[in-house]
């Protein structure tokens, strides 16, 4: 299949490229990109007049619910709403049921995957076993087998020692290691950021020390034992200086922060709205405000979905009790749009963050349309927009304070590997 | 975000909190409350308001108290009052809160007064109502989590301006465990729309929730400082299981530190009155001297309570 | 249309009740017009026995239709009711129902020796089974208007017809 994009604005942030240029595709890959090779005869033209034309998003976390939690999502429902979303490649945490801590799961779920329109899978082992924080799993045979990084997803390591030895020997294999920092006793009870909110509605509190003391944590033994590590969807200004200032002192830490923290604080908790209730919690107005500038400034890496899917019924219930986690595959594309909008960013720039940036973090050649890259491609109306509606939604999961709002930006097409896996949006 | 207590015209559908209430309303219900006291001196302590109306009281949290001065005030209402004590029934079946307010909705319910650990229960219903269509059924909240306790908080005020007078040149304070409690926060809400000039919460820093300044109180962790001049004294539960682990050391010495003697109470005004939701742990924050003193209104609280909640049924079935 | 002087009627509304009255007869003033009524009766009339007043929010049967009126009063019936001979007083009788709900609110203080009915106008239109004893004047007030009486200056009483 060869396919001629043309007419379009391609944004390649990889390649520093914002300009009118065609691409054009064969074997599933970019074979050139501005006029056709010479002989090119494409079986499809795709007319991308009034497109952005950029490479395929890569989220650093999307949990697909398979296995263990199929009444929340399937892999068939999540993978359209990647396609739908402009989303080829994606990192899925390991907390499926059971975690991912034996080879085989990681196998069938990569087997699974492998169909034609769907995205890149790349799952994040579990650390320990049962994701429990005692004992070490097998991170050899599970990174054979296809994990890209080792985490606890949302269960610290209460005990410390043996968080010191899994890094090291995760630094040993020079196995990257993405760990989610939360203090396992402080806040331990709490469902909202410590503060005025909190106090007004008479929720539990998780302070902001909860995050800064694990990152204190994290940070000093990730310097004694040359781990490379990642820390997902930090919530707090002070974590972001903290890990600014560690990269000063030669601690390569990179971070991400998700699309619900980068737009809401903990006053869109309203009157008690489930969908506001998330890990790590929304927090203040001020915070939100430095994980803007970060993302900006580079300073956070990567921009993420943290797709999680939640059935009806675990949402329908008091604040506390509602299981936390927001739907957002979908939403990723406008949701970075809004932002650069507001930010009065460049489009490569803020585009950047979900491609090129993640696929750094990720290790992985995605998020560039160079020639010779796979053919993962998003093709999206600046202009266009997206109403967030349970039925506009393609994920199984409606579960998401954006519901009922308009956003910028429309996905008209993905291309993955150069399969057409999504086409439509007008 | 339309406040969901309240309708299109703004007048009061469920009663949830009193956070976000204009003083209109709370004025109004204060208002009303009072003609409902007089009830009680009749011979037939009876009023047809609510005769045919169908009320339940869900308490999915254990409290005989509450739940009977809410019932009493349902009869004198000539209600019928269905009381359901829901931690020992369904919820252990498996049924959700929303299948119980299903269930009993289909019993033609009229109103829940409803009382749930889970700060946030009794907005998840009145929503949920709302979505089904069944905006005729009113919610009160007797209750939930650390997050309100507005019936409670009103029958505070009417205690206040019932001795008192006026809001507009007073000095509260607000003693004890803050943190935990719905009352504390429902009259922190009443006193600052009201109009109080002053409200002091004193406490230890273990007991105080963060930021709490930001809801327009001054604090205080020294009691005899915090009671200086005050006009009003609020005393608040505390609770068995914070009594030990790592909140308090002992009751003993909370008593010495928060505990409201008589020669503490000297740091108020003349004539200041004492305050409790009770029930009353005696010799934890209060001293039985202060408690069957002369400054204390405790057993009128009592009294108006019956009378306000009354008096908020009244306004809800007439919206 | 010419409305007769409401304090005139006052005092030969007192004249008629003054031979049927029992030395233990109460007044009670239905809030807000009955109670000025009941007031100028009960000071031509010299009663010992204090006035009692009656706002029968509480007992109208349209509470459901239009729900609590914003200014509530408290009711005040000063006496002990059982066994005791009552005349209800207000200003203007029309349907009956605000009668209906204020013999309502009197029988949950007691059981009265007898119940009679003294009103200033009665303008017809009734819907209930209900007769005063003692009538100022009979009016015929056209449907849609409202007789309201009211108390200006010096505490004078007038009557006043407006759209309703």
């Amino acid at each position: 299949m060869k396919i001629h994009i043309k007419n379009g604005r391609l944004i390649d942030p990889a390649g520093g490229i914002d300009a009118q240029k065609d691409v054009f595709i064969a074997a599933g890959r970019i074979v050139a990109v501005g006029s056709a090779p010479e002989g090119f005869a494409a079986n499809r033209i795709i007319d991308a007049t009034g497109l952005v034309v950029c490479p395929g998003l890569v989220d650093l976390s999307a949990r697909l619910r398979e296995p263990g939690f199929e009444y929340k999502a399937t892999l068939e429902s999540e993978m359209a709403a990647a396609a739908g979303g402009g989303v080829t490649s994606l990192a899925c945490p390991p907390d499926t049921d059971p975690p991912l801590d034996e080879p085989g799961l990681v196998e069938m779920l990569k087997h699974r995957a492998r169909h034609p329109g769907f995205a890149h899978v790349y799952p994040v082992g579990a650390l320990t076993i049962g994701l429990a924080g005692a004992r070490l799993t097998e991170m050899a045979e599970l990174h054979e087998a296809g994990c890209i990084a080792f985490g606890q997803a949302h269960a610290p390591i209460v005990d410390t020692q043996v968080l010191q030895r899994a890094l090291q020997y995760a630094a040993t294999f020079n196995f990257p290691v993405w760990l989610q920092a939360q203090d396992p006793f402080l806040g331990k009870d709490g469902v909202a950021h410590d503060g005025e909110v909190a106090t007004r509605l008479g929720l539990p509190g998780i302070p902001a020390s909860a995050e800064t003391i694990a990152i204190a944590t994290i940070l000093q033994l990730a310097r004694d034992t040359g781990v490379r590590i990642h820390l997902t969807r930090i919530s707090s200004a002070a974590s972001l200086e903290m890990i600014i200032a560690a990269r000063l002192s030669g601690i390569a830490a990179t971070c991400d922060v998700s699309i619900n923290h980068l737009h809401l604080s903990d006053a869109d908790i309203a009157y008690f709205n489930p969908h506001a209730h998330l890990v790590p919690p929304l927090r203040a107005g001020s915070d939100r405000e430095a994980l803007r500038r970060g993302l900006a400034e580079g300073a956070i890496n990567a921009l993420c979905s943290d797709h999680t899917p939640v059935d009806d019924d675990a949402k329908q219930v008091p604040f506390g009790e509602a299981e936390p986690g927001a739907t957002g595959l979908e939403l990723l594309l406008p949701l970075t749009l809004k932002w650069a909008g507001e930010m009065q960013l460049p489009l490569g720039t803020a585009l950047a963050r979900i491609t090129c940036d993640a696929a750094r973090v990720l290790g992985i050649p995605a998020g560039t349309l160079a020639v010779g890259a796979a053919a993962d491609v998003c093709l999206f109306d600046p202009h266009g927009s997206f109403e967030v509606t349970r039925e506009s939604l393609k994920s199984q999961g409606k579960n998401t304070p954006y519901l009922g709002l308009t956003l910028p930006g429309r996905v008209r097409c993905t291309l993955i590997d150069g399969h057409v896996a999504f086409e439509g949006g007008r | 975000m339309r406040n969901p207590q309240l309708t299109k015209n703004g007048e009061l559908q469920h009663l949830l909190t009193i956070d976000g209430l204009p003083r209109e309303i709370l004025t109004a219900i204060l208002d009303t409350a009072a003609p409902f006291t007089e009830v009680a001196e009749r011979e037939v302590k009876k009023l047809p308001l609510l005769r045919g109306k169908s009320v339940f009281n869900l308490f999915f949290e254990n409290s005989t108290r509450t739940r009977t001065t809410f019932e009493i005030a349902a009869k004198r209402l000539s209600a019928d009052v269905i009381n359901l004590n829901i931690n020992t029934s369904s919820t252990s079946k498996g049924e959700t809160l929303l299948d119980t307010v299903d269930n009993l909705s289909a019993m033609q319910a009229d109103m829940f007064v409803v009382r749930h650990a889970a700060s946030g229960a009794p907005f998840l219903i009145a929503q949920h109502l709302a979505a089904m269509g069944l905006e005729h059924i009113h919610v009160i909240n007797a209750g939930d989590g650390r997050h309100a306790h507005p019936t409670q908080g009103l029958l505070d005020m009417y205690t206040i301006r019932h001795y008192k007078r006026n809001f507009n040149d007073l000095v509260v304070a607000i003693v004890g465990d803050v943190l935990h409690s719905r009352v504390a926060r429902s009259q922190i809400h009443a006193l600052t729309t009201l109009g109080v000039p002053e409200v002091r919460v004193i406490g230890p820093k273990t007991l105080l929730p963060s930021e709490v300044e930001k809801l327009g109180v001054r604090v205080f962790h020294d009691m005899r400082e915090g009671l200086k001049d005050v006009d009003v004294v609020m005393m608040l539960r505390l609770q068995n299981e914070r009594m030990k682990g790592a909140l308090l050391p002992s009751p003993q010495e909370f008593f010495k530190s928060y505990g409201l003697t008589a020669d503490k109470l000297q740091c108020a005004k003349p004539d200041a009155i004492v305050m409790h939701p009770g029930p009353m742990n005696r010799g934890v924050e209060i001293d039985s001297a202060v408690a069957d003193g002369p400054h204390a209104v405790i057993l009128p609280q009592v009294t108006f309570g019956i009378a306000v909640r009354m008096a908020v049924m009244s306004m809800l079935a007439g919206a | 249309m010419q409305l007769p002087d409401a304090e005139g009627l006052c005092a030969a509304l007192a004249e008629r009740l003054r031979p049927g009255l029992h030395p233990d007869t109460a007044l009670v003033g239905i809030h807000t017009g009955g109670v000025w009524v009941a007031e100028r009766l009960h000071a031509a009339l010299g009663l010992k026995t204090a006035l009692g007043r009656l706002d029968v929010s509480f007992y109208r049967d349209d509470f459901s239709r239009s729900g609590l009126h914003p200014q509530l009063k408290s009711s005040d019936i000063p006496f002990e009711v059982e066994e005791r001979p009552i005349v209800i007083v207000d200003d203007v009788l029309y349907t009956g129902r605000t009668i209906r709900a204020a013999m309502n609110e009197i029988f949950d203080y007691g059981r009265p020796a007898r119940i009679d009915l003294a009103v200033l106008i009665d303008r017809g239109g009734r819907e209930l089974p209900v007769c005063p004893r003692w009538t100022g004047e009979i009016l015929q007030v056209e449907p849609g208007k409202n007789l309201q009486l009211e108390r200006g200056e010096g505490n004078k009483l007038t009557l006043r017809l407006i759209d309703a």
